[in-house]
């Protein structure tokens, strides 16, 4: 790259920014800059989360979606700070910002201080649902602790009222807090965990595959619940899967990862209508239609790129059906556009021309 | 349909017994009188919620499992009794979980070259390496030579799946059971897999037998599907018709629930996601409800439903329900509304 077109480049990251979703920008709960996570190993690192800048407004739900192992999980632990090594956060901030409170850059923060906003500001609900529960404890009691932990004065009486009123929202019966979770379907596990997660009323919840594990009309269910509780308590979620078809559905803004970055983010209605990045085309196209007429699809040719011998240019290049010659040296820069930002040298004013 | 089916279920019942803790004993009933018939040359989709039945069903295509009642036909002809390995020369099954259905420590060659020399013993080891290649190739490895001496830890989770659709090919079998042979798959290479289902059906006039929760993907390969719920099969037919009119309410409250994009923008989210929670759970199949299965979540359920099991009505044009809407002249309302806007009509009415 020249001295010139890194300029342009940088013009162009600063006007996607600016012109990022306007809630996000009006009111974050979340500003992240240019974060990057590595994978230290003794033969160096893995980089898996690049240069990656998204604002979250109050309320607000993001999906993210990408091929395994675009990086997705290692960016929400990252974000959450539940990362551990060999995962580290070499690069950038995270500034989380609580309801009338100034911002507070999340990466430097010590452990207490973490503990102390995780559960209350922020929780997380892990792709299995008996990673979260503790498989030896009655569900009540599971809630118990995690109610009393954060909160010193409630006694145990007072747990018991919030927590049936904690598993009634997600449709749980009380007598079911004192199940274990081996007792319990897996979708009400799954919705009891979403339910634990909403426990000390957290301005975010970050989501890792919620209903990967459920089928589909009890996905629906899961998400309808989560979506409605969004309504009435305010948070915004931040949800991951593979399947874009649904984040479609559920989102106000997507965000879609290759080999370690956002290459296209923005509306869900402009990633479904008019994605930007070729990328995000192919992933659209991956989808059969329900009732539209059928064609013969192709989905996405090849494999993903190894992290560590990463393509030069764009990453996707060796994929792309549309690259240009300049793909294979050009890295992209992040181009702004109405409703979308995205990284492809096609949508740079030199190579439309 | 002219031909007569190569491989059929009929009527097959399967019931397991689990121990409880005490020492009691219960019966799962997780398929309940399922027929289908898989004919040369067509694929047949299995839809239904998790829990249905469905791998019990392959399974017992399959002969994993014995039915508790019921019988398979290959070719008409009844096989309870008849050698299984002769059998699995006909009939292959395909498992969701291409990371543990290949032998990790052995090679694709490895892999390959046992079931070749299952499928003819007299094969040379020239002959067997030739057909390997060929096999590869068949499932768009190429050149398949590159793959001869890979091991599956080398491959992408797409590539290991083809090898293990490449080796029960090897057999030459005449029917293929998938069951979820893609849900672990990437989106990206989903269709490829699904685009070379087509073309054995096609090219080699195999019969298949699709099994998945996703039925857009269903819709994109199969020419019929049925669906099962809580063990039971309650429609079947041509895949447009059953996908398109639904004639019964939980193929209905299927198909709605089912991701659909090209709904963004027009139905506002709230709309889209309203009243699915009003829905309940599954019901158990240790203790199956009563009359219909659906009836506890079934916004048009009536009296007869919550006693009576409905019978098979047929719709016309191969197109089959189980549902006492069929017989009581009701069956225009499945059509009328949305499965929420039902349920939620049902739901004021007993608030009324
Ligand atoms: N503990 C680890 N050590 C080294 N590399 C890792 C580790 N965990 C993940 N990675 C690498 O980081 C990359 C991103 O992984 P990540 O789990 O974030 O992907 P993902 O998008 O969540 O994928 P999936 O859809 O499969 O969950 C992958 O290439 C993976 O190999
Ligand atoms: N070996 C077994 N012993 C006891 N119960 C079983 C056994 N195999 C299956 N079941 C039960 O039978 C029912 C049907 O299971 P099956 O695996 O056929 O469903 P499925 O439709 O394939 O579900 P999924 O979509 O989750 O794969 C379930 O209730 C299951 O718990
Ligand atoms: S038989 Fe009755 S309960 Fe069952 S699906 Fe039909 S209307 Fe609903
Ligand atoms: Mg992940
Ligand atoms: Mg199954």
């Amino acid at each position: 790259m020249t001295a010139d077109t890194r300029a342009d480049a940088d013009r162009l990251v600063a006007a996607a920014r600016a012109g990022q979703d306007e809630q996000a920008q009006a009111d974050p709960v979340l500003d992240v800059r240019d974060l990057t996570v590595s994978y230290i190993g003794p033969d160096g690192g893995t980089v898996a989360c690049r240069d990656v800048s998204f604002q979250l407004g109050r309320g607000e739900v993001l999906g993210i979606a990408g091929e395994s192992g675009s990086g997705k999980s290692t960016l929400i632990t990252a974000l959450t700070r539940l990362q551990r090594p060999p995962a580290t956060t070499t690069a950038g901030s995270i500034v989380f910002h609580p309801a009338g409170r100034p911002g507070i850059d999340l990466v430097p923060l010590g452990a207490r201080a973490l503990r102390k906003l995780r559960w209350t500001s922020m929780s997380i609900v892990l792709q299995s649902a008996m990673d979260a529960l503790n498989p030896v404890m009655r569900l009540g009691d599971q809630f118990a602790d995690v109610l009393r932990t954060h909160n010193r004065g409630m006694d145990r009486a007072a747990a018991r009222t919030r927590t049936t009123e904690l598993l009634g929202m997600v449709g749980i019966s009380a007598d079911r807090a004192r199940s274990f979770p081996h007792e319990m379907s897996g979708g009400m596990r799954q919705r009891a965990t979403i339910a634990l997660a909403l426990a000390c009323s957290p301005q975010l919840v970050v989501m890792d595959e919620p209903t990967t594990a459920v089928d589909v009309v009890m996905q629906r269910q899961i998400l309808a619940q989560v979506l409605r509780l969004r309504r009435e308590l305010g948070f915004a979620v931040i949800i991951v899967t593979h399947d874009l078809s649904l984040l479609l559905e559920v989102a106000d803004r997507i965000a879609i990862m290759y080999a370690g970055r956002i290459v296209e983010i923005g509306s869900a209605r402009a990633l479904y209508r008019s994605p930007a990045h070729p990328y995000t085309r192919g992933l659209r196209d991956s989808f059969p239609p329900l009732h539209a007429p059928l064609t013969t699809l192709h989905g996405i040719p090849g494999t993903p790129p190894d992290l560590r011998r990463l393509p030069s240019g764009c990453p996707f290049h060796p994929r792309c059906p549309v690259a240009v010659d300049a793909c294979s040296t050009t890295p992209p820069p992040l181009v702004s556009l109405p409703e979308q930002a995205a990284e492809c040298l096609l949508l740079t004013n030199e190579e439309a021309s | 349909m002219s031909t007569a089916p190569v491989l059929s279920a009929v009527d097959v019942t399967k019931h397991f017994v689990v121990r409880g803790a005490v020492g009691d004993s219960a019966v799962v009933r997780a398929v309940e009188n399922a027929s289908v018939d898989l004919h040369a040359g067509r694929i047949v989709a299995v839809v239904g919620e998790s829990g249905s039945g469905k791998t019990t069903l392959a399974r017992m295509l399959a002969r994993f499992y014995d039915p508790t009642a019921g019988e398979i036909r290959l070719d008409g002809v009844s096989v309870s009794g008849r050698p299984t390995r002769a059998y699995h020369q006909d009939v292959q099954l395909i498992f969701q979980d291409p990371f543990g259905s290949l032998n990790p420590v052995h090679r694709v060659r490895h892999n390959l070259d046992r079931a070749l020399r299952i499928h003819d013993r007299r094969m040379s080891a020239a002959e067997r390496r030739r057909r390997a290649v060929e096999l590869l190739e068949r499932v768009s490895l190429t050149p398949g030579e590159d793959f001869l001496d890979k091991f599956p830890h080398e491959l992408s989770g797409g590539q290991r799946q083809r090898v293990v659709i490449a080796r029960a090919l090897a057999v030459g079998p005449k029917v293929l059971l998938g069951d979820e042979p893609i849900s672990m798959l990437d989106v990206s290479i989903r269709l490829e897999m699904l685009n070379l289902l087509d073309r054995l059906r096609r090219e080699d006039g195999l019969a298949l037998l699709y099994i998945t929760h996703d039925i857009a993907s269903a819709r994109y390969v199969c020419d019929d599907v049925i669906v099962m719920y809580a063990g039971e099969m309650v429609e079947g037919g041509p895949k447009d018709e059953v996908i398109a009119r639904p004639a019964h309410p939980y193929t209905k409250l299927l198909v709605e629930s089912s991701p659909d994009p090209d709904r963004v923008g027009t139905v506002s989210r709230d709309e889209l996601f309203d009243d699915a929670e009003a829905l309940g759970e599954p019901p158990s199949l240790i203790e199956p409800p009563e009359g219909c299965r659906f009836h506890p979540r079934c916004p048009f359920a009536m009296e007869r439903c919550r006693s009576e099991a409905p019978p098979r009505t047929d719709v016309g044009g191969g197109h089959w329900a189980r549902c006492w809407l069929h017989q009581e002249g009701r069956a225009h309302e499945i059509g009328e509304s949305t499965f929420a806007a039902a349920l939620t009509r049902r739901d004021e009415q007993v608030r009324a």
